[in-house]
């Protein structure tokens, strides 16, 4: 991906203001009560990936997630938004089970990966996991060499019969993510080592390298600079080829920049999902209007 | 005035300062309107109260410890009057006469005059030293108060000094322990340099034979052999089986405890397996020779083993289970410093818990559990109790961990223990033996220390 590129998309990004997505909003249309929880808008598509039907989650006593339903197309990029604590990020660790590491966290409802439930009883998550790869918020690559961080997924899955071949994965991994022309010559330095952009990058090689199908993103860019955040978004753009992405964002011009479909989440409700052009110029709740235009959150 | 008085009086005049100092600067503050202070009355306060005390105490201090030499000579001027000059052995005979005569611990021989007249004089002297203390200590805390108290003023950096000196007394503080380990050091080297001056070096790095008697009386054959191989070997075969025991299950029971067991378990588990290094060594040694070492001994002669009654094995066994918690507790707060992250990332991967243990957690926090491994050896190799107890004092050159072995520290308590005379080289191999200990594992921390920097693996 070329500078020009980043810097054109940055632009993009910036170039339609907030007030101006608002009131040219209201203007339009009366809009669904405050008080109104029901879910409106695009929540089904017709060739679905992942569907969730009626999901609750609790945390102890806490209703974290609010009987939500929504699908998850193929090779489609779902961006959710929403205020701090609205549950987006417990939604998101849903979708390959990573809710089971915390103490306390119950999920009720249907979670469907094709023709899988995966909260059935005998479920592995194991190869859930595989299958569903997941990116956090904060860089986290392990405290190994670039090379081991990448072929740590393959290694353990037993992708690769030979040396040789885990080397392919690891170079066509890091490729994917654009990462081997900074990293090819210094593959065996830690991989802690690397810069904030590059690091999280390295996490998503580290996931592509399992090959999964979906891979779940939760603020993949919140703690980078606009350079790397940038690159991060070219390359979800890209991954989108091959692959169903969530995206969990803070920052609305890129879930404008990157998604189709936009979900807003308010206090552990599905508010609203849409087109993600409808979304930012015409929602249809007040709620995602307020949120949108900088009301709060 | 005694020295316990004249310490509460200065107490008493400091805290004072430091009110008077306060309540200066709090009048200062309204008085000036619009001019602010530097620092706040506190401050001020303080500084004034350290005026006080800290050149009262150095003055207090440095005539404690000179004062004795300085009043004994005074005194000892009238034996000389009366014995003429005395060679110095004679002189250290007669200073120590009056010292037991000052103690009061003479009951039954005849006091020679001029020691008595000694002894008045050391007294009389001692108390008009004491008063002329108290005069000096507490003018200098009146002056150093008035002084500092006269220089309180809005634009007095009182903060800046008293931080000073919090930071010069923090100074102190560390570098106690620097001093005291090199004291250690260098009086367990003067003595070493004795005892090589009468053994060679080599004889007894490399001797294999440890038997420390001396010849008592000139018709005596024969002098020791100690060559600290045997001792050296006991050591280390001890703390070998301890290790193979205390890594192992402390090791495991720490990662069992941080990544498997509930909350409720961890909770009742953890504080028990603490309270093993509590249990003094002494009890550990009693059960060690009365318990395991018999059952050792019964288990090998079923099998058709010979077992020495006191064997390296039954010290090692429980030496190992003494420092279990050592392992396990310090590797388990270790291991719970990992980041959660890093185990989410393993697990958004698909990997297993037991996987993520393996290749993730444990490499992270391999430093630390090196560390813990580290100091387990240390008390392994440190433990005395047990040894003497369980292990015996032969001092056989032997890997077998069925016979009797006796370690290094052992050798330095027997050597030590009862009434010795300090030049010969038995004693004298005590501190021989004890700069051997330190020697290795300060050799053992640096490798480990190395080996850590190499392997390290940091996360953050």
């Amino acid at each position: 991906m070329s500078t020009l590129e980043t810097t054109a998309s940055l632009q993009k990004g910036f170039a339609v203001p907030r007030e101006n997505i608002g009131s040219r909003v209201q203007k339009k249309s009366r809009k669904i009560d405050r008080e109104n929880r029901e879910t409106v808008g695009l929540q089904f598509v017709d060739d679905p990936r992942m569907t969730c039907r009626a999901v609750n989650v609790f945390y102890g006593e806490k209703h974290a997630i609010k009987n939500v339903s929504i699908d998850i197309g193929k090779n489609e990029v779902l961006a959710m938004i929403g205020p701090s604590g609205c549950g987006k990020s417990t939604f998101l660790r849903c979708l390959n089970r990573m809710n089971d590491t915390i103490v306390g966290c119950r999920v009720t409802g249907e979670i469907r990966l094709d023709d899988l439930d995966i909260y059935e009883k005998n479920i592995d998550v194991v190869p859930l996991r595989a299958q569903v790869g997941m990116v956090f918020q904060k860089p986290n690559p392990f405290p190994k060499s670039i090379y081991d961080n990448v072929a740590y997924g393959p290694k353990i899955h037993g992708l690769a019969h030979s040396r040789s071949e885990l080397a392919d994965i690891v170079e066509d991994s890091l490729r994917r993510a654009g990462l081997w022309n900074e990293v090819n010559d210094r593959l065996d330095q830690p991989g802690t080592g690397l810069s904030g952009g590059q690091q999280q990058r390295l996490c998503i090689a580290r996931a592509i390298a399992v090959r999964p199908e979906i891979i779940l993103m939760d603020e993949p860019c919140s703690a980078l600079d606009p350079i790397a955040t940038a690159t991060v978004e070219d390359l979800i753009s890209e991954l989108r080829q091959h692959y169903t992405i969530v995206i969990v964002t803070h920052n609305m011009q890129q879930a404008a920049r990157v998604s189709q479909r936009t979900a807003y989440f308010h206090l552990g409700d599905l508010v609203e999902v849409g087109h993600t052009s409808r979304i930012f110029t015409n929602p249809a709740h007040q709620l995602t209007e307020d949120y949108i235009t900088g009301r709060f959150g | 005035m005694s020295p316990s008085l004249l310490i509460a009086v200065l107490l008493v005049l400091s805290s004072m300062a430091y009110w008077l100092g306060r309540s200066r600067a709090f009048a200062l503050s309204k008085k000036a309107g619009s001019v602010r202070l530097h620092s706040r009355p506190g401050y001020h306060g303080i500084l004034v109260a350290l005026w006080c005390a800290i050149p009262a105490f150095i003055i207090f201090c440095c005539w404690h410890f000179f004062s004795g030499n300085l009043l004994i000579s005074y005194a000892m001027q009238s034996v000389t009057e009366a014995r003429g000059e005395l060679s110095p052995s004679e002189m250290n005979l007669a200073i120590n006469d009056l010292r037991n005569l000052l103690s009061g611990s003479v009951f039954h021989r005849e006091i020679d005059p001029a020691l008595q007249l000694a002894a008045d004089r050391y007294t009389g002297m001692r108390q008009i030293a004491n008063v002329a203390l108290a005069v000096v200590v507490l003018s200098s805390a009146i002056l150093g108060s008035i002084w500092a108290y006269s220089r309180i003023n809005p634009g007095l950096r009182a903060r800046n000094k008293v931080e000073k000196a919090v930071e010069i007394s923090l100074t102190l503080c560390s570098t106690i322990a620097v001093f005291t380990t090199l004291g250690i050091v260098l009086s367990v080297i003067f003595e070493s340099i004795r005892f090589f001056q009468q053994v060679p070096f080599f004889d007894f790095l490399f001797g294999l034979k440890w038997s420390p008697q001396m010849a008592m009386r000139p018709d005596q054959m024969g002098t020791g052999s100690f060559g600290a191989i045997p001792v050296l070997a006991g050591t280390f075969l001890i703390s070998a089986i301890a290790m193979s025991i205390a890594v192992p299950f402390g090791l495991l029971s720490a990662i069992h405890l941080s990544e498997y067991s509930g909350p409720n378990f961890r909770k009742v588990v953890k504080p028990m397996l603490e309270i093993l290094a509590g249990v003094p060594t002494v009890v550990y040694g009693f059960f060690a020779a009365l318990v395991v070492a018999p059952t050792i001994r019964g288990l090998g002669a079923g099998i058709g083993l010979s077992v020495a009654s006191e064997s390296a094995l039954a010290a090692g066994l429980v030496m190992g289970v003494m420092i279990i918690p050592f392992v396990s507790s310090l590797s388990d707060d270790i291991i719970n410093a990992v980041p959660q992250s890093l185990r989410d990332g393993s697990y958004a991967l698909g990997a297993t818990q037991s996987e993520t243990i393996k290749n993730v957690v444990i490499p992270a926090a391999l430093p630390g559990i090196v560390g813990s491994i580290l100091l387990a050896v240390s008390r392994a190799i440190g433990e005395t109790m047990i040894v003497v107890m369980a292990a015996g004092l032969a001092a056989n050159l032997t890997l077998n961990p069925l016979q009797a072995v006796t370690t290094v520290t052992v050798q330095i308590v027997t050597l030590l223990v009862g009434d010795q005379e300090f030049d010969t080289p038995k004693t004298l191999a005590a501190f021989a033996l004890g700069l051997l200990l330190f020697v290795v594992t300060l050799a053992l921390n640096v490798i480990a220390l190395y080996v850590v920097r190499k392997y390290r693996e940091e996360y953050e």
